[in-house]
Formats: C-alpha cells, structure tokens, sequence
C-alpha cells in the first residue's frame, strides 16, 4: 500500500493533467516513493499502477528506463557517478576506482553499515565541470579530486 | 487523394496514409520488422529506410505521411546503404543460431537479411545475452537473446489483446521484453504474438521442435468453436496436425485467431481418440468391425422403434457438428418417424420455437461490429465466450464507440464500458424492460410495462443506444441460455428497433447458424433438447455429444442415460458414454472430414478435411448415411458431402433462412427468485469435445479448476469465508468447490462454471442452488 503521504502527494501532481490520463503522474509517484523508502520495489510498482490505473508492466518500463530510480536499496546516501564521454576523458574511472577503494564497495553494491551506495550514471549535462557526481540524485558535485571526495564523504558520514 | 512517386510510380494515396502503406498498394516491397498494418506506428527498428528526394537523409517510411508530390526511392543509394547498415547493426546482437532456431525457414529477420544484408560481419565481439521468462504455457521466450526490441508484442497486448503484459524493460543495450515480475501472459488472444514476432524469440511451447516449417503441409480449414468460425490454416506432417495458424480474412478473423482456435489441435491427438466401434456386451466393451457396430445400431433403433414407438427415439447433437452431419442426423430421424432431434443444448427456454421468422444470427457482418458506435451486450462473457467479436467491440470503443453491459457478472472485458448494470439472473427480464421503457419514454412510444420503475442506469444505457447512429443490440450465450431467453429476446429485440439499432445473436458455436439451417431442430409434435431429457427416452442417439458437460442440465441428461434402454455414442474421443452406452462410433473430428460450418453471421464456410481419419474413424456424414441405408430411410444415396451440403442449401439463399424476428412472447418483467441463485459460465477450454483434450490450453489459468464464487456481502450472508471448501447442491447432486470472493457479481447469487467434470453432478445452469460449509 502506498502510504497517505505519498496518495496526497500523488494526489496533488494529478492536478495538473486531465482526469483521464492520470498516468502522466507515473514518473512523480516513483518519484515520491523512493525519497521515502529510499527504493523502488516490484510491490510499489503494483501500488502506483493499481492508483493510476496503468498495467504494472508499463511503471516497471518507466522505472527501469530511468537510471535516477533506484530498483533495491542503494543505502543513506547513493554517490551516482557519470561515466559518460566527457566526465571519462577527465578522469571518470578514476574517480569511481577511487571511491570503490575508499569505501570498499564496487559499482551498484552499499557498504556495510548502510550509508553509502555507489551507481554508475549517464551525462548530468555538466560536462564542464566533469568528473561529476551526484549525492541522492539531490546534489551535483564537479570537479572530483581525491580531496574533494574525501571532504565530501567525511561531511556526509557526519550527518 | 494525394499523388506521390515511389520508384517512379505514380500512385495515389490518401492522405495521412504512410510511405510503406502506399508502398504496399503499388506493390512496392519496403522491408520492416516493427510496421505491422493492425499496430500502431513504433518506427523503431529503422528498417524501412527509403529515400524521399529533397530531403538530406534516409526516413523511415512506416512514419513518414505521404505528401503532395513526393518522390520516393527504395532502392536508390542511399536507401540501399541505409538498408544494409540497419541490417549489420540488427544482426550484431542477433545470434547466428538460424539451424537450431524454431523460426528458422519462416523468419522475416532471416528472409530480409537474405535480401538486404550483407553476406558476413564485421562484428567480432561478444553478443548480448537475455536469460529466458516464463511467461506461461503458450508462448515461449527460451531464446530471448533474439529479440531485436520491434516492440510488436507489446503493442499487440495494449492495442488488441486490451491487455500490457509485455513491455520492455531497462534501456538501451540492456532492453528486454519481459512480463511484471515473470507473470504469466493470460491474454485469450496471446498466441498472435507468436505469429507477430519477426524473429524467433516468440515460438509456440507446444509446438516447438516437432517440425521444421518447410516440412509442414498448410492446409486451410475452418474453426470448429465459437460462432465466428475463423478462417485457419491447418499444418500437416505426416498425417498428424502438428500446429494451427489463422489465415488472414478480413472479414471474419482479421489476421488474429484466438488461443482456442490456436492451440486446441492438440485435442485432436489426444490418447482419448476413439479409433475402433465398440460394443458393449455383458458390461464389457468389444472392438468389432464397422458393419457389426452399424448393424447393432439398426437394429437396435428398429427394434425400440417397433416396440415402444419412433418417437422413443431421441437425437441430441452439438452445435459443433458439421452441417451435412447434423442434416443427415435429423433426416434420419425423420426417416425413423421421430422428431426428436434437436442440437441447441445448453438451451432450456424453447418457447421462441414457432415464433421465431427464421434462424437466428448476428444480425449483421461480423465486420460490421468493427463500424457501431453503440452497443448493448446483454448476457455475455464476452471475452472468453467470443474473444475476437469482443476485440472488435474493443477496436470501436477506442475509436469512440459507447458500450454498454447488461450481465449477471462484471467480468473486465479490457475496454471502457460506458454503462453497467450487473443484476441477478432472474433480474435480467426486468432490467431489459427498464431499458425499453426508458427508451419508449424517450422517443414517446408506447409499452405495455406499466409496473417497471426504471432504474438511473437503465436510463443512462437508454440514453446512450438513442444518441448513436449505429447501433447493436447483441445477446450473448448467457442469454440464450437463460430460463427466460425468449423474453429477453423479444424485450432486445423491441430495444434494438426503437433505437434503430441492428439486433443479433452472438452464435455459441460454429454452426450454431447451421443446426436451424440444416432442420435440426425438432417440428411442433417432435421434442426439443430439455424435453429429451425431462421426460427420458429409451433410445438416444448422440452425435459428438458429452451429455455431462454439453448439456444444460447435466443431472438430468446423465439420468436419461443411465436409464435409456441404448444408447448410440458418435464421438472422436472415448468419454463417459463408457459407462452408459451401448455403441461407440468412431467418428472424425473436423480435421478428417469434409463439412460445412454456417458462422454467426450467416457466411457458409465449406472445409476439407486435412489428414486421413485416425485408425478406422469415419466421417459421421459417411457413417449416418449408411445408417440411413441400412434402416431403409430413404433419400440417402449421397456420394460426398458436397451432395448433402448441396441438398441443404438448395431451396432458397441462406440470407433468406436468418431472421431473428420474433413475435407474439408475453412478457412478465416482475419476478424473483428467493434464495440464492447459480450463475453459470462455460469456461473458455470446456466448450467443446476437441478443446476439452488440449493439454497446453488446460495449464493456463482459464481452465483452472471451477470454484465457488461469492460477492463478499453473500459469503457473510451464508457464513463462510475465501478459500473455505463449500459444498454446493442442486437437486440430487452436490460437489465440494473452493470458496472464491468476487466482488464483481451480484449478491445473493454464487458463480459456478458448467461444462466441466467437476460440477458436472449439478443441475440446471440456472436457477436455486445451495450452499453450505463442507
């Protein structure tokens, strides 16, 4: 079951488009389900269909296509590497060998106490400040250096 | 029209028609693998790739609208390099595996690779893989890894089948076709995905691997289950049905065909084949010889003719049968001095008889179903009674038609309803009245239904036939069943001509149209089907007939056999009648005979059978007309059932024999059941004796076992809960059914499948029924 919060949030997106086609919200009620249980499982899948009366098959396309939605948990915070052309010309594998070191973890898997998990990403259309990452699909990081990423990491521990 | 070139051909087009559509006209071949004319338009496997002058690149021609003066080249340069490049790209993750592939020799990917690729590759690195799903007991996805992402399955589940259950998952490299969660794909219609699939990702499970397809002999036939009677294409290897295709036919089954019509050939080779005449002597059962069995039999009849009279005689055939058969049956009978023959089995209102103008019908071209803009379906499991008449009504409510249900079950038909009224049965009458007297109101005619309070529903349905301009009324097999069918008739029928509407009959089985065509019904001294059992015979002859599953009252027909004096079988398959009859005919099924079908729509559809008779099974128009001779009926010299096809058909048009005019029914709109009422559906693979025997058809969730279902206010009512073992009873009989809740049916009634062994000890399909906790 989707949790009330999530309904009156969902509730409020479907204003904006025609009563009869409500699965316009698709993309915001996945949205809304991961910035609350930090995931996506097949069962809310099933929740946001039934709500918006789609078939489950077309929420799980949606929410397979788009690499901002996580499938399983990806811990507290998810680090979302690009590793597209740009930020690899500058270093990208780097970057992402680094982090793997550093919290020893590879590429889609969390640590293990929960707080970080790291995904590959596609181009975040800041390729000027390449290598990028983001911290929970929330906030852009450029400009990667080993001392950057450890600055970063330490303030997220923090919080 | 617009006028455009494609390889300097000038055509004509209309306008907001594609490149390829126009292309097709002229005779101009586009290669393509997602285009499919009945799909919407993906343009995603780019194959199409033409050259339209003036403009700086390749387009694809499946989404490019043709445009006044346009000059299209399909085989210059540039559309030949971009033809080829798409090709390379296409096979890079397409495995080369065409020898061991089940597709292989009938695969468009194969045949355009042929033709538009390149002979070797240049690709040397690792291919993709895609691990297979499970996606149920029709369709395979073992090879998955061939998929080249044309989308056309999941186009087909949203836009025919009305149904997702495919999509593509993931993205770009990582895109597969996959169902929500390794589900089963349940879609009545899902085969065609097998047949839409250009490559071989999507194979047939029950067929693979037993043939090659140029090994297979394609024979065409005609389907022998529900009314529409769809045009197939049988193929054969080494006299053994080894898988069925549709053949295209706009007119009746587009280019689909259902998942029964599809996979039921199974049945035809089942182990319960019937391959020799029996007799029973002393409580066992003997193989003998043709002439010793058809002699048994004539004597037999002659003797309880002569003893107890003709009209102890009965014949009961199902609407399955061919015409020149069920012609031949009540010819013989006739012959015989007995009217009792009749073939509408699961009927038990015959007070239409002798008031009905002529046999009745769909009322229209099946085609035409395709063109209303209203509709009233009263009584009808729609999808599963007639899965491709209801993808018809599907494809005109998406294109703007209204339509509007009157049920005693709100089963989803997969299409939005404009109007819903789920009732009791014994509510139908009543509820159909309202719908007239609205409708009399409206358009300020006069009916004679003084004490009927017109529901706000039954206004909206009235409101809604009399804003189209074409509408249907059509009655389904639900109705024709019903204790009160000829009401119901006559109240749609009043509806359909105050409303301007057309009125017809959804057929329930192929000849349902061709049993009145063929005479097969009894005259005014003869007894029809309910009365044959009612007041028991001492002699029955059945043709293709299961008495405990075909008929309306199972009880009673297994009643009147036990305590018939003989009783003649004339089935494909060994059945219950072991237990009671007295001969067993072998008889071939529709794939070993020659016959004719008369479809819903009144279309005469002639087959030839398509492999020899299994072991000495015999066409039964062969086997009646040596009865014929040998009971010294006369008029039974036929040499081929085109003879006796022939006969039939001889005096008049057969648009002249459908009429479903009927007057002179009284009716009483008032009545009511108390207690709890049975609410009866002919499961999807139990209508018939060949389906019955499929066995992939029997693993899918349509042929589940019956259960017991309730609305949830009714199981409180009678104290039980979902999933509690209930005993059901009518009359004599009762069986023990898993409680379901369903809330989509009325209260106070309890839904339970007829035409299947494990319900088979109840009685009528209608009517009081009890439960209570097992």
């Amino acid at each position: 079951m989707l949790s009330e919060h999530i309904q009156q949030q969902i509730q409020r997106e479907l204003i904006k488009y025609p009563a009869e086609q409500k699965q316009s919200a698709v993309m915001s009620a996945l949205r809304f389900v991961q910035d609350e249980k930090g995931w996506i499982s097949t069962d809310d899948m099933a929740d946001i269909a039934a709500y918006l009366g789609m078939a489950p098959m077309a929420v799980h396309e949606v929410a397979t296509f788009y690499h901002m939605y996580n499938l399983k948990p990806m811990g507290k915070h998810t680090l979302t590497v690009c590793t597209n052309l740009s930020c690899t010309l500058c270093g990208a594998l780097d970057t992402v060998k680094y982090i793997e070191t550093k919290l020893g973890i590879g590429m889609g898997e969390v640590t293990a106490d929960g707080k970080f998990g790291l995904r590959e990403g596609e181009c975040m259309g800041a390729c000027i400040d390449a290598p990028l990452m983001t911290l929970s699909n929330r906030k852009l990081c450029g400009r990667l250096t080993p001392e950057k990423i450890d600055q970063i990491l330490a303030e997220l521990d923090k919080s | 029209m617009i006028k455009i070139e494609i390889d300097g051909k000038l055509i004509e087009a209309p306008r907001g028609s594609m490149v390829i559509q126009a292309a097709q006209q002229a005779g101009v071949y586009i290669p393509h693998f997602c285009y499919h004319k009945k799909l919407s338009i993906a343009a995603s496997c780019r194959m199409c790739l033409v050259e339209v002058e003036k403009v700086p690149k390749p387009l694809p021609a499946c989404a490019t609208p043709v445009a006044d003066g346009m000059k299209v080249h399909t085989h210059s340069e540039m559309a030949v390099t971009a033809q080829r490049g798409v090709m390379e790209f296409l096979l890079i993750n397409h495995p080369l595996d065409c020898p061991i592939c089940d597709q292989g020799g009938e695969c468009q990917l194969q045949d355009v690779a042929m033709g538009y690729g390149g002979g070797d590759s240049r690709y040397e690195e690792e291919k993709r893989v895609v691990s297979a799903k499970d996606i149920g007991e029709l369709v395979s996805t073992q090879e998955m890894s061939r998929c080249i992402q044309c989308t056309r399955c999941v186009r087909f589940g949203q836009e025919i089948a009305g149904i997702m259950e495919l999509g593509m998952a993931y993205r770009s490299e990582n895109a597969q076709i996959m169902s929500f969660v390794n589900s089963a794909v349940t879609s009545e219609l899902s085969g065609n995905m097998i047949d839409l699939c250009p490559v071989g990702a999507l194979t047939s499970k029950p067929f693979r691997y037993t043939a090659r397809s140029w090994e297979l002999s394609r024979r065409k036939s005609v389907s022998p289950h529900d009314g529409l009677g769809a045009t197939l294409a049988v193929h054969v290897k080494n006299n053994k049905v080894m898988r069925v295709t549709p053949v295209e036919n706009e007119a009746i089954n587009e280019c689909w065909i259902s998942d029964k019509d599809r996979f039921s050939y199974e049945g035809l080779n089942s182990a319960q084949r019937l391959t020799k005449p029996m007799i029973k002597q002393g409580g066992k059962w003997l193989e003998v010889e043709w002439q010793a069995a058809l002699e048994y039999v004539a004597n037999g009849l002659r003797q309880v003719a002569n003893s107890a009279g003709a009209d102890q005689i009965a014949a009961l055939a199902t609407p399955h049968s061919t015409l020149e058969e069920l012609a031949l049956l009540q010819k013989l009978m006739r012959g015989l001095g007995s009217n009792n023959v009749d073939f509408r089995l699961r009927q038990t209102d015959f007070s239409a008889d002798g008031k009905q103008a002529g046999a009745p019908w769909l009322g229209m071209p099946i085609a035409d179903l395709s063109t209303r803009d209203r509709f009233l379906v009263v009584g009808s499991f729609l999808r599963k009674d007639h899965p491709l008449l209801a993808q018809r009504i599907r494809q005109a409510v998406k294109k703007g038609a209204q339509a509007n249900i009157v049920h005693s079950s709100g089963d989803d038909l997969l299409m939005p309803i404009a109007n819903r009224i789920v009732i009791a049965p014994s509510q139908l009458v009543n509820t159909l009245a309202q719908i007239l007297k609205a409708v009399a109101t409206e358009k300020s005619a006069s009916v004679d239904l003084a004490d009927v309070a017109v529901s706000e529903s039954a206004q909206s349905i009235a409101r809604s036939l009399i804003s189209g301009e074409r509408s249907a009324v059509l009655l389904g097999n639900f109705a024709q069943q019903h204790p009160q069918a000829a009401q119901i008739a006559a109240l749609a029928q009043q509806i359909a001509e105050l409303t301007g509407a057309k009125f017809g009959y959804l057929g329930e089985a192929t000849n349902s149209v061709g049993g009145y065509v063929a005479g097969a019904i009894p005259s005014a001294q003869g007894m029809n089907a309910a009365q044959m059992l009612a007041t028991p015979r001492k002699a029955y002859v059945l043709l293709n007939v299961e008495p405990e599953l075909d008929m309306h009252n199972p009880q009673q027909a297994m009643a009147a056999m036990a305590a018939a004096d003989m009783v003649v079988a004339l089935s494909a398959f060994k059945h219950q009648a072991m237990e009671y009859a007295d001969v067993l005919l072998p008889i071939a099924p529709f794939t070993e005979t020659s016959g004719t079908f008369v479809n819903t729509e009144g279309r005469v559809q002639s087959f030839k059978g398509v492999v020899k008779p299994l072991g000495d099974a015999r066409p039964s128009w062969k086997v009646l007309r040596v009865l014929g001779n040998l009971l010294n009926v006369s008029g039974f010299d036929y040499n081929t059932s085109e003879a006796v096809r022939d006969e039939v058909l001889a005096n008049g048009d057969i648009a002249d024999k459908l009429n479903n005019q009927l007057t002179g029914v009284a009716i009483q709109a008032a009545t009511g059941v108390a207690g709890l009422e049975r609410i009866s559906d002919v499961p999807i693979y139990s209508t018939d004796a060949v389906v019955r025997r499929a066995v992939a058809l029997h693993k899918t969730p349509d042929a589940a076992a019956p259960c017991a279902m309730f609305h949830t206010q009714t199981m409180q009512q009678l104290g039980i809960a979902a999933g509690d073992a209930v005993k059901v009873t009518q009359g004599a009989g009762s069986v023990v059914l898993t409680a379901v809740a369903d809330d989509r049916l009325p209260v106070a009634t309890v839904r339970v499948a007829a035409g299947h062994a494990a319900t088979a000890p109840l009685g009528a399909m209608f009517g009081a029924i009890s439960v209570e906790r097992a």
